[in-house]
């Protein structure tokens, strides 16, 4: 058992070399469009959040984030939107908000096919944009 | 304010009125937004730990337990089985998390002595227990959105701890039955390598968590550690290993440090289950004590 403890905890600490950039990994930019356009989707329909894009342009929305998460993976693309800060703040979202969009993410990743590891990957650089984004 | 008050109306009375669970459309209108919102990620409470507190396996986590997120309240129930060489270690329970904030749990414990009873003098089944109530308050940090920093986040906790059999405790060199657990707990997720890390400073009178009371030849408290590393594998898969030391009080028996491995699924907010292998070294005079450890989980 000891020697089965050391032998996971070594597994655990050899951490996955990552040779690609994230953009890479996530498929370039037309499956970062394709996760952006789905993402939107889900979230519009969803009985949590979708009220929240009721007067939203969505084809606009779609295009600026899938910009962001390019810009954002080290892809070539440059944030040309809106201030987050923003844009966010007149709807007072909630963590709640929040981590319900990323699940919308999450399941727009998992039918696209992105591993798991690379799907933390972006939650990861995302995850700090609660503070712009999070008002209540 | 409203909404705040709305919250504790429904706190005190959240069994009666189902809108507080969300029975209710929760759109844009925010009194329409149920109690118990479910608004943490998948696996972001962790599950129970051995003595109830959100956690996993043997280790106490600086997260709070349940889904409820930080305008809502979670609350989980708990039953674990260790079936170990000589003894069965159970225990059930329910904890509370209230606004992402604080953690409120109540644990029993079970720990049947089997043929192992009638061995040692105690006779056949003979059962130790104990009671355990926890506390635990968020100071610091958030695990899941401070990515881009270093410091993780911090929780400060008790678990008062009332053990059963005070005379046995008694006689086998123990101070007292009861004895309350003071820890110091700090959780990172390193989402950008799928891992958590945790580490936990206990001080601690208690003999194998207390269910063989507190203190005894050393009578004072001391600094314990708890530590875990978990990969997520996916968003419903968490695979673990925890390592806990322990005082070594009583000069009946000698104590040694525990761990265990696990994997955990989570195919919902409102179960997971836990599956592991747990050794927790020598007790009452019985060396190495192994077993798997089988946890259920319950969320609302
Ligand atoms: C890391 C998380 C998020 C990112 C990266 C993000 C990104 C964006 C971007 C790029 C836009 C378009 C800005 C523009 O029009 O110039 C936008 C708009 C919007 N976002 Fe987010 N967002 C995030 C979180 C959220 C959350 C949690 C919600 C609500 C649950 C939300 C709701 C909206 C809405 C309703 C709009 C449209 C606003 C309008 O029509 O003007 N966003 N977001």
């Amino acid at each position: 058992m000891r020697m089965a403890f050391q032998i996971a905890v070594s597994l655990l600490l050899a951490a996955p070399a990552h040779a690609d950039t994230l953009f890479e990994r996530l498929g370039g930019m037309d499956m970062i469009t394709r996760i952006s356009e789905r993402t939107i989707d889900i979230a519009a329909a969803d009985p949590l959040i979708g009220p929240h894009w009721e007067e939203s342009n969505l084809v606009r929305v779609k295009a600026k984030l899938a910009e962001q998460i390019c810009e954002l993976s080290g892809g070539p693309c440059k944030y040309s939107g809106n201030d987050m800060v923003q844009v966010h703040k007149p709807f007072k979202f909630t963590n709640a908000d929040f981590n319900r969009l990323v699940e919308n993410l999450q399941q727009a990743m998992d039918e696209s096919g992105v591993d798991h590891a690379t799907q933390n990957r972006l939650l990861a650089l995302l995850a700090p944009m609660q503070r712009e984004i999070v008002t209540r | 304010m409203k909404s705040t008050m709305r919250r504790f109306a429904c706190m005190l009375s959240a069994v009666a009125f189902p809108v507080c669970f969300g029975v209710s459309p929760a759109l844009g209108n925010d009194n329409a937004k149920p109690l118990f919102d479910r608004g943490k990620l998948l696996a972001t409470g962790g599950v129970s730990q051995v003595e109830g507190a959100g956690g996993a396996g043997l280790t106490t986590w600086a997260l709070i337990g349940g889904y409820g997120s930080d305008h809502g309240l979670g609350l989980t129930a708990h039953g674990t089985l260790v079936p170990l060489d000589d003894f069965t270690f159970r225990s059930a329970g329910l904890a509370l998390g209230v606004f992402d904030r604080l953690e409120l749990s109540y644990s029993r414990q079970w720990f049947d002595t089997g043929g192992t009873g009638a061995a040692l003098g105690l006779g056949e089944d003979f059962t130790f227990g104990q009671d355990i109530f926890g506390a635990k308050l968020r100071v610091a940090g958030d695990a899941v959105y401070d990515q881009d920093r270093w410091l993780p986040q911090i929780a400060i906790g008790l678990q008062h701890k009332r053990a059963k059999q005070g005379a046995i405790l008694a006689a086998v060199g123990a101070s007292h039955d009861t004895g309350t657990d003071f820890y110091l707990a700090a959780t990172k997720i390193f989402l950008k390598h799928s891992l958590l890390a945790n580490a936990t400073v206990r001080f601690t009178k208690a003999n194998q968590f207390g269910l063989l009371g507190f203190g005894g030849a050393d009578d004072g408290y001391d600094a314990t550690f708890e530590g875990s590393l978990a990969w997520l594998v996916t968003d419903h898969w968490v695979a673990g290993v925890d390592y806990r030391t322990k005082p070594d009080n009583l000069a009946f028996a000698r104590e040694e440090d525990a761990m265990a491995a696990y994997v955990a699924w989570f195919p919902s907010k409102h179960v997971s289950v836990t599956v592991g292998y747990a050794d927790l070294g020598e007790i009452a005079l019985q060396d190495n004590q192994q077993g798997l450890y089988l946890s259920l989980q319950m969320g609302f």
